[in-house]
């Protein structure tokens, strides 16, 4: 079996937000982590080469430095990495950016294709099924559970109240949430083997079947019209306690904070 | 020269970080007030491979080097003094002199489980009447048909009782010299748990690192194999000596990530603590000992990271690692007393984990060679 999950290097919330002039993310100057989605959608695919033998691809687009998150997933088990980068790929909005990733999918052989259900940098849930449909394969998103049978995945579809099974032939895309479980830490050998592994690096003119008016922020439908790194007040903690749980509440918060 | 770090040592020490802040942080202060081992700990750390760094992949090692591993104890160690010396005794103590004196069968049979983390290592060196003077031992192996038999009783081993496999030094002969003097041969044996006549003693209570289950193994008539004698008899004393210059390096990392510990939790504790309207930070007296802390921690880094990275490449490394321990060990105490005096009464209750590092890091100044120790191998080999 051939599973290929789509990974972003996204900023570090603990790291603070920067901005390009352009009101896009100025990505090169932030602290960068795996986005926690794709994360539980790597660890997944591990999950199913652990049980039935798989190889297991992880591919990114973005600047040169994404590439250590493809570093980070061959040191968690992941056999290859693929860095899809190139400035006319920058500014992609989801649109452009599902299009460089089809590209680079359709040069790939495939049964499965795994991507985390939305990245904490634009919270958008739209990348993984646009994949689905430009390669024109069935797409179940929000996967709380993933299991195989025969030529199909099983998955659990989360909803508010409920969940759905679903089951889809493969080749197919399956979006993963945080919650579908806990991804392994690196091992120390698997770093220093990552680190040694080389990476394949796509640019403009390996995607196959893409036209330059879907790629990068040309090509982005969206357009940011202003953004700002202002950070909202929180509305503080609320807690419902009774009079005398309360106060007990109040002066221990007040020790904790050396003002009592 | 050149003093950064390497991708993968800066990516390896993502991944302790981590595993320390997420997995041994929140245990830390009860490990310290029940005295239990971290048994859930150390299954974890097995299975991302931290008690196998330094051990090659072919015996079930992670293939990494010193300084990697020196890493991983140095992160552990800023927040659990206890697990930071749990992985330092098996992989320095254990693993590391079967990996370098044992045959392929005791290494296939031994260093294969221990590297993997399907089990745990020991050192059984001191004696009551044998500290420093490692020479003093009364332990005594006796070779009797296809075994030895062990006599004698070890005390203050880390991992005591929590051990699967120990290496053990005894005394297989003496010889005269043509002067009439006499010498003890010291020959060292893996002894694995649950050999008859292998016994533990007393739990020892201690002042620190206090969930490291250090205990007392007793030898009555215990029946080694044969083939379970490392290296090649009467030649232990070497072993030992040699093992003990790699153990000194886990304890330097374990020292140094005390400290670094202790600075880190004062550097946030100051800019939050407030008297007479301002941050203690905005006190010059406050800010000329947090420079003077994080100058000597940066100091004692550079000498464990040299000395781990000495074992690396050189055939000896006594003098960098006894330097390293030294320095850190006493880097490591000092700062972690300052840490105490900075957070005040709140430094002095359980509350915080100052307290506890400050009680961990005096340990570091005595075991696997006192500071007094160190000062002589350093200065044996100046002054010659």
């Amino acid at each position: 079996m051939k599973i290929v999950v789509c990974i972003k290097q996204v900023p570090d919330t603990k790291g603070g937000v920067k901005f390009n002039p352009d009101g896009t993310l100025d990505r090169a100057a932030m602290m960068t982590i795996m986005n926690p989605d794709d994360k539980a959608g790597l660890e997944a695919a591990l999950r199913l080469k652990d049980q039935y033998g798989a190889e297991v691809t992880a591919i990114t687009m973005g600047l040169p430095k994404a590439e250590d998150v493809l570093r980070e997933a061959i040191a968690m088990g992941a056999d290859k990495g693929i860095l899809v980068t190139d400035r006319v790929l920058g500014g992609a909005d989801t649109w452009a950016t599902s299009q460089t990733l089809a590209g680079a999918l359709r040069n790939i052989e495939y049964d499965l294709i795994i991507t985390g259900r939305q990245a904490i940098d634009g919270d958008t849930a739209q990348v993984g099924p646009q994949i689905s449909e430009h390669l024109d394969i069935p797409v179940i998103s929000y996967a709380q559970d993933l299991k195989i049978e025969g030529d199909s995945v099983i998955v659990e579809r989360q909803y508010d109240d409920r969940y759905h099974v679903l089951k889809a032939k493969m080749p197919c895309l399956v979006t993963a949430l945080a919650e579908l479980n806990e991804p392994r830490y690196m091992t120390p050998g698997g770093i220093f083997d990552a680190c040694a592994a080389e990476i394949t690096v796509w640019g403009r003119n390996d995607l196959k079947d893409v036209e330059d008016s879907n790629l990068g922020l040309k090509g982005s439908p969206t357009q940011i019209a202003k953004a700002s790194d202002k950070v909202r007040k929180g509305a503080g903690e609320k807690v419902a306690l009774d009079p005398a749980e309360a106060v007990d509440y109040i002066v221990g918060k007040l020790k904790e904070k050396h003002i009592v | 020269m050149d003093f950064t770090l390497s991708k993968a040592h800066e990516m390896a020490r993502s991944l302790f970080k981590e595993f320390a802040e997420k997995e041994v942080k929140p245990l830390a202060q009860e490990v310290d007030e029940t005295e239990e081992f971290p048994r859930v700990t150390v299954e974890k750390m097995a299975k991302v491979g931290f008690l196998g760094i330094p051990v090659p992949k072919e015996y079930g090692g992670q293939g990494c080097d010193p300084l990697t591993y020196a890493m991983c104890v140095e992160e552990l160690s800023k927040v659990c003094g206890t697990t930071g010396v749990i992985v330092s005794a098996h992989t320095s103590l254990c693993c590391d002199p079967i990996m370098t004196y044992g045959t392929e069968e005791q290494k296939q049979k031994y260093l294969v489980p221990l590297a993997k983390g399907e089990k745990l290592g020991a050192f059984g060196l001191t004696e009551p009447g044998a500290g420093t003077d490692a020479q003093g031992q009364q332990t005594k192996a006796v070779l009797d048909g296809d075994e030895y038999v062990l006599n004698g009783s070890k005390i203050f081993i880390t991992n005591g009782k929590e051990a699967d496999i120990y290496v053990i030094f005894a005394i297989t002969g003496v010889t005269v010299d043509a002067k009439g003097r006499s010498k003890k041969n010291i020959s060292a044996f893996i002894v694995e748990k649950g050999t008859p006549g292998f016994s533990f003693g007393t739990k020892e209570k201690k002042m620190g690192i206090r969930g490291s289950s250090t205990y007392e193994l007793i030898f009555t008539d215990c029946r080694v194999p044969k083939e379970n004698l490392l290296g090649k008899e009467g030649k232990g004393f070497g072993i030992a000596m040699h093992t003990l210059d790699g153990g000194r390096i886990g304890i330097a990392a374990q020292a140094l990530g005390l400290a670094e510990g202790a600075l880190e939790s004062t550097i946030a504790y100051v800019q939050e603590r407030k008297q007479f309207g301002r941050a203690l930070s905005a006190f010059q007296n406050t800010q000329f000992q947090i420079a003077d802390m994080a100058t000597k921690v940066e100091a004692a880094k550079m000498l464990v990271y040299k000395a781990a990275m000495a074992k690396a490449t050189q055939k000896t490394y006594s003098v960098e690692a006894a330097m390293a321990k030294l320095y850190a060990a006493e880097v490591a105490m000092e700062v972690t007393t300052k840490a105490v005096q900075l957070h005040g009464g709140y430094g002095y209750t359980r509350e915080y984990d100052v307290e506890r590092m400050m009680r961990d890091a005096k340990i570091t100044e005595i075991y696997e060679g006192t500071s007094e120790v160190q000062r002589m191998v350093i200065s044996a080999n100046i002054i010659k």
